[in-house]
This record gives C-alpha cells, structure tokens and sequence, in this order.
C-alpha cells in the first residue's frame, strides 16, 4: 500500500447523558492519500474509541448523511480528503447552527420535519392524466428549468452556511426554498398558488441576505442563491398581481 | 415502554418502503401506515442507484422480450409467473414515477429516454442521467408528504418482530436519538430492508446494508431464499468499491485489459463487431463479466494499482458531451476518488458485491411464509432475479413490488384480528431486556475485530468462484465468530442516547447469521449456476438436482437446515444460456 502518515484529528465531543458542555478530543490517525474524513472517523470508531458518534451512509457524496464542518468549513466529510489538511491538524465539528444530539451528530428536524414539508415538495398536478396516457412531454427548455434544483441530496451544509439561518431559525433557507423552486418550475405542476405563502412570507425568500456562501458549499451544484434571486423577483411580481400573466401555469 | 397503535408498519424507507407506504395510503386513506427507518428514507440506499430502472417502452421491445431476458439473465432459477407480473408493470410504474415528478431523462422531442443495459435485447431502461436511484427516491419520499396517513418514524431502529398465534402484531423499534424502546402495535408488517452486502468486505453498498430485515424474519421461522446468489457487479473502483456503473456500458463504454485488449471477446462474450450490439461484450450480464475479470487476473493481464488488480473502463470515444450529460454522477466519483478524468482517462475497476438475489421468500403478491409479513425490494426474494439479477430490473422491482405489498396488506389488515396487547407487550419487553445486556459487558471481542473477520471469511470463501474445501473453511470460521458475537462483544460506548456502536452491534448478529446462511447454501448447491460458480467437481449446471430454490432455517446456535422448493416455469424451459453471437449492430439512443 501507498505511503502511510499520521494525521491529528480534533474532534468536538458532546454526551448529553454525561457532558455539561462541549469539547474536542484529539486522535492520532493513519491514512494515506486515498482516506476520506470519513475514513478517518470510521478508523477512529473501529480502533479508537467506539463512542464516537457521527452519521454516514453511501460514502459516495449522493445520500446526505456524512455533513460536518472540517476545520470550519461545511463539508460532505465523505467527499473531504485528510492529504489535503496535512500535515496541518484536522478539526471535525457537528455542521454549524444546528442544535447538537451527540458528537457530530445533528438534530436535524427542523428540516425533515418542518421545513420540507411546508412547501410541499411534490407535484400538484394540474389537470390530472391517467397513469394510461403516458408521460407527460417536456421539452429540453422546460425541464432545464427544474432539473438543476432537484439535484439536492438534502445534506444540509448550505445551511451550515447560511448565516440568516443562523441568526433566525425560522428563515426556510437555501435547500427548501431550491426544492420550492423546483416544483414551481416544472410544466407538470400547477402548485405556484400553494407555496406562494411560504415563499412570500418574511421568512422565504426576502430572508434571504444575498451572501451566497450557500451556493459555494453546495456540493451538487444546485446554486440555491440563484434560486432565492429568481423569486424575489417572482414574489415581487406576484405582490404586483403580474405573475399569473407572465407564467403560463401560474393559478390557471 | 412507550406503544403506538398502527395498522400497518413498513420497515425501511427506502424505494421498495416508500412505495408500500405511499399504496397503503392511496388504496384506503383510513388506513393507519408507520413508515420506520433507521436513516431519515432520503438516505436510504435506493439513492446510490445509478444506472436505471426497466420498463418495455419501445415499439421494438416486447413483454416477451423483457421476460426472456430476465429469465435466460436468471439462469432459469426466476420464478417464471412472478416474471410475467413483474414486466407487465414496470412501464406503469416508471409513469408513474413520472406523474410524480421524477427527472427522467428525455428526447429532444420532449419524450422520455431508454438506455441499453447488460443483458437486455433492446432499450428498456429508463434513467434520470446516472442518478436514478437518487431521483427515484428523493421523487417517492417527497411525494409521500401528500399522504396524512403515513406517519414517519425518522432513525427509529427496527430490532424484532412480534409474533404471536402465528402471525407478525408488532416491531419492537428503538429511537436512535434517546435509546428508548418503542413498541408498534400492528396487524401487518412489510419488510423493506434491503440487501445484504455488507456481509461482504469489498462491496458498492452504504453502510446501512446490513440485511436487518432478512435477520428479524430468520428468527421468527421464516427461511431465506436462494441466498449463495450473490452479484458482483463487475465494475466498481478499487478499494473503496464505490460503483461505476453498467449506465457506462449501455451508453457504449469497453473493458480492455492491461494490453489495451477487449479481454470479453474470449470468455464467450465475443465476436467484437459489430459494435455495440445487446447481450455482448461489455452488454454482457454480470455474472459473466465478473468471470472474465477473475480469469484475465489468474492469468496476469490485468493492470496492477497501489490497491489492488483492476480493468479499464474506457469511455473516452464517447466525448465530453455526452459523458457530462448522462454519466455525470460517475465522472465527479472517477475525479474524486480516483484522480481521474473519464474524459480523458480510462477508469480503473474491478468487481465487487453489489446485490442480494435472495432474501425472504415471498410470492407475487408479496406475501412471505409467515402470516401478517411482506416484503418487498432487495430484502425480498419475490422471485424475479433467479441466480443473477439483470441491471435495472432491481429499482423497478421496488416500485412494481413496493405497490404490490402496500395494496396486499392494506386489503389483509381490514379482515385480520386486532393484535393481541398484553402478549406483545411482554415480548417486547423481553426484546429490550436482551438488547440492553449488550450495553454492559466488560470483556468480548472489539466490533471491528469480528465484522473484519467475517469479512475476510466471505471475500475468500464464497466470492466469484467457489469450491468446497474454501466453502468448508469460511463455514467453520463464521461458526466460530457466532459463538464469539454469542458470548458477547465489549462496546465502547454504554450510553443510550444515539449509540451507534450499539446498533451497529445489533446489525452484526444479523449479517453473522446472513454469512452463514450464504455460505451453507453455497456449499449445499453442488452445481454451477447464475452468480454461483465452481471451480471444484461442480462447473455445470444441474437441472435435474438443482433447478430449485435453496430454503435455509434457522435452527438456533448451529448452522441452517438446508431444504429445496420447486421453481416455477409456466412457459420458458431451461436453455443454455447464449450471449454474444452474432447480431446486428445497435443504435445508441
């Protein structure tokens, strides 16, 4: 095998059953130029210390589980090699703004199980057709309208990112208000009207404070701060009364 | 502990899970259905699909077609009505899914697209480029938040089923953020778990695949299925096994060897031209590839990397057009992990596990041995994949089965006795006792140290090729790190409050016993067939003893008891299994 070194890994600990509050613990760790963060981690689960606690799945950068901030940065840590920390030191955190279960473990349903829902993310169907007339037709521009904001794996780093999020929890952020824009774009779908609440509201896109480290984070490409743009100017129009005009589907 | 009601409770989330729900739902919105997964369904591993999902679309493509395919593909071993089903409903699903938002990918006409997959005489898989199984499950799991009735239970983990007069009342879950115990009450269950390939050392699957499902259903006297079939798909990267997949082949990729060499053409794949042409060369099934690769290795005409033999998947003379648009998942996986442009660079590969082809057996309409219990996906085996699963039949299995088990229980709940509360309750009870005594041991074995034992075990003795002495030897080494796990492990961690040391202790009493059944099937079918290949007295198939499912049980601490079942052919009997050929060139959509 390729050359091993030794890496130092510093990783935030948290046990509510035992720790008042927070702190890091360091380990030492061999890799070599192919060990992902995650790897790491799993090294230290396996030989280290089996309580360390941290989510993880596919280790191929499409599930969404492996999220953490390393030295500060959000990042899928699956998708984050240890070569290129060294022979610096690694700093593992659970992905900021989040409330903590345990180590790098986040409690994360204010997402699944709020802020998903709310705008309903699946198509509402217009017309409806019968599963026997086949597949709706959608022309390359319709469906390069959608196609890029359903490529969210739902990892969370861009709200990591996102200081609004921080600030105010209640803000939908970057990853909802994408997946907003995803189902209002595609042809199939007439539920503009529904999710307009959402949207609108303070809390939608006027949240939104134009840094963009969202989209810098985003490890799909989804770009969610084009999106919040696209719909201030949507949701300006739509205060105006002009969208329905404007977008064929809207309301009709 | 705390107890919730339910009618019905689908274990997993993943395609096959969603999909039962979501049929629970929509056939009676009365009905009560708990969705309980261990990861948040998103993350199921459904999502690491890439390649497609079959479904007879084109006017040259038959029903005919994708049900020889399948069944030649399986090696006879399909249960041949289950087939007949199966290709008559996948196209309904795919528009299905369709209807519900997912991004197939399309003509410039506006008219979804199908790819050649290994194995497959036409164009029948539809793709969302290489990311199906992502957007297939992201498309299910969001379209679930329409329906009231299914009420999820994100990172619950299913420990044990509860049976009493002979049918499934209940699962015994433990919330993973708190370690507390939660029993549902239920007159029905469906298991959607997934495979096992983290039985397995080098393997394309998450870290979830740990056959938890297969496991629960085993104990509580269900045999499992076929279970020495096991797939290596034939191209995944070494070391990590992170898949690249047959998508690449379909849409026109070659294998060479060390010398550059198109190595197929000699291992009953070939002629080479024309080029491309279904069922030929790279458009071989998998099983076969994966032969090849072995081979080309015994006889050193693979390249050797830092980690390990590989092949070359060379995409180059597709360009970077078409590379981007269909295969970009793989392409950002070959630069990540690899290094490696596929623009312009051939990918190196090897095989590795990839897929379960047995599991609890179930018939078509998904219903398993044990009253009240069905299953559906990877976990089951319905019957369709015999002795090697054909790429892209296994995501529209999940959605074709995942409908069939939702509707099947959802009419088997509103005749069937409510469960019987005070029986369950001290099962239950009993379940969390056992479960918590692993949290307090003070010597036994590291977890690491017997999962990496049985993996070694499974990667030397029941890998491509087979014989009986290393069969023998891997049966006896798992029997020993079952009396090893028995006598307890030494967790690290004692806490309650997300212990994934704990689970993880849990799925390894699980895949143990998985390894042992595959092993023991293994060793039992003395013949070559699909997946399961030997090298020893045994090279051909055997019809006359062996055209039969394998049903290993669970007979406590010792190994399974071996019985057959007879497989069903309605209208395709055993042939030879040809590929390569002649043939007339393919168009590639």
């Amino acid at each position: 095998m390729a050359d091993t070194r030794t890496i130092e890994i510093e990783v935030l600990r948290y046990n509510p059953e035992k720790d008042a509050e927070p702190h890091f613990e360091t380990f030492q760790v061999p890799f070599t130029n192919d060990t992902s963060v995650l790897q790491g981690l799993l090294y230290i689960k396996d030989h280290l210390d089996g309580s360390l606690t941290f989510r993880w799945s596919c280790r191929m950068a499409i599930c969404g589980s492996c999220g953490k901030m390393v030295n500060g940065k959000p990042e899928l840590s699956c998708h984050t090699f240890l070569r290129d920390y060294y022979p610096g030191k690694v700093r593992i955190e659970p992905l900021s703004h989040f409330p903590v279960l345990r180590d790098l473990v986040i409690d994360q349903r204010d997402f699944t199980e709020k802020k998903l829902p709310a705008i309903k993310p699946y198509i509402v169907p217009g017309n409806p057709q019968p599963l026997s007339a086949g597949t709706y037709v959608q022309t390359p521009q319709q469906f390069h309208k959608y196609y890029q904001y359903s490529q969210c794996i739902n990892c969370l780093l861009c709200y990591a990112a996102c200081p609004q999020y921080g600030l105010k929890p209640d803000f939908a952020g970057p990853a909802v208000l994408a997946l907003l824009h995803r189902y209002n774009a595609d042809s199939r779908d007439r539920g503009w009207e529904e999710r307009a609440e959402v949207l609108n509201a303070e809390e939608g896109v006027w949240g939104c404070t134009l840094v963009g480290y969202c989209s810098e984070v985003c490890p799909k490409g989804v770009d969610p701060a084009h999106a919040i743009n696209q719909n201030k100017v949507n949701s300006t129009m739509d205060y105006f009364g002009v969208l329905k005009f404007l977008m064929p589907r809207g309301g009709s | 502990m705390q107890v919730v009601q339910t009618d019905i409770v689908v274990v997993g989330g993943g395609g096959a899970g969603l999909r039962a729900a979501i049929a629970v739902a929509e056939s009676d919105p009365r009905l009560r259905v708990a969705l309980v997964s261990k990861v948040v369904p998103m993350r199921s591993h459904t999502v690491a699909a890439e390649g497609g999902s079959a479904g007879v679309v084109r006017d040259d493509d038959s029903l005919d077609s994708h049900f020889d395919d399948t069944v030649g593909g399986g090696d006879w071993l399909c249960d041949q009505d289950v087939v007949e089903y199966f290709v008559a409903h996948c196209a309904e699903e795919m528009v299905q899914l369709e209807h519900w938002g997912c991004p197939w990918s399309r003509k410039d006409d506006g008219h979804i697209n199908v790819r050649f997959f290994g194995g497959m005489k036409f164009q029948r898989t539809w793709f969302a480029s290489d990311k199906t199984g992502f957007h297939m499950l992201h498309t299910l799991f969001q379209t679930s938040h329409k329906y009231p009735p299914i009420k999820r239970y994100d990172e619950y983990f299913c420990a044990d089923l509860i049976v009493e007069d002979g049918r499934v009342q209940g699962v015994v879950a433990i919330d993973i953020a708190t370690g507390e115990f939660l029993l549902l009450e239920c007159k029905a269950a469906i298991i959607c778990t997934g495979g096992a390939g983290r039985v397995f050392g080098q393997n394309t699957n998450a870290g979830i695949v740990t056959g938890d499902g297969m496991g629960m259903a085993y104990h509580h006297g269900v045999p499992l299925r076929d279970m020495e079939f096991v797939q290596y798909h034939p191209t995944a990267l070494p070391g990590s096994g992170v898949l690249i997949t047959e998508g690449c082949r379909g849409e026109g990729g070659i294998l060479t060897n060390k010398d550059g060499y198109r190595y197929l053409q000699d291992y009953g794949l070939g002629p080479l031209d024309p080029w491309p042409r279904p069922k030929a060369m790279e458009l071989g099934p998998r099983d076969r590839l994966s032969q090849a690769f072995w081979y080309e290795e015994q006889k050193g005409r693979t390249v050797s990397t830092p980690l390990g033999q590989v092949v070359l998947l060379d995409l180059r003379h597709l360009g970077a057009a078409k590379i981007h648009e269909r295969l970009p998942l793989i392409t950002e996986v070959a630069k990540t992990f690899m290094g490696i442009d596929p623009v312009v660079s051939p990918i190196p590969v090897r095989p590795a596990v990839h897929y379960s082809m047995g599991g609890i057996p179930c018939n078509a309409h998904t219903e398993t041995p044990l009253k009240g219990l069905y299953a559906a996906g990877e976990c089951s085996s319905v019957g369709i994949h015999g002795a090697n699963r054909l790429g892209s039949n296994s995501l529209a299995e999940l959605v074709v089965f995942g409908k069939v088990a939702g509707d099947r229980a959802a009419q088997y709940v509103k005749a069937a006795p409510a469960p019987r509360s005070g029986a369950a309750a001290a099962q239950a009870d009993a379940v969390e006792k056992r479960l918590l005594g692993m949290l307090g041991r003070d010597k036994g074995d590291r977890l690491a140290t017997i999962r990496d034992e049985m993996h070694q075990a499974m990667d030397t003795g029941v890998g491509i090729f087979r014989k009986a002495d290393t069969m023998q030897a891997t049966c006896a080494n798992l029997a020993k790190l079952r009396d090893r796990y028995r006598s307890g492990l030494k967790l690290d961690d004692r806490n309650r409050a997300f212990n994934t040391e704990w689970l993880s202790a849990i799925e390894l009493g699980f895949t143990l016993e998985i390894a042992e059944v595959i092993a023991q099937s293994a060793l039992n079918r003395k013949e070559s067939r699909g997946a399961h290949t030997r090298l020893d007295e045994f090279k051909e198939r055997d019809d006359e003893n062996y055209l039969k499912h394998t049903l290993a049980y669970r007979t406590g601490d010792g190994p399974p008891r071996i019985e057959y079942a007879p497989v069903t052919i309605t209208k395709s009997p055993p042939k030879t299994r040809v590929y390569g050929g002649e043939g007339k060139k393919a168009e590639l959509t």
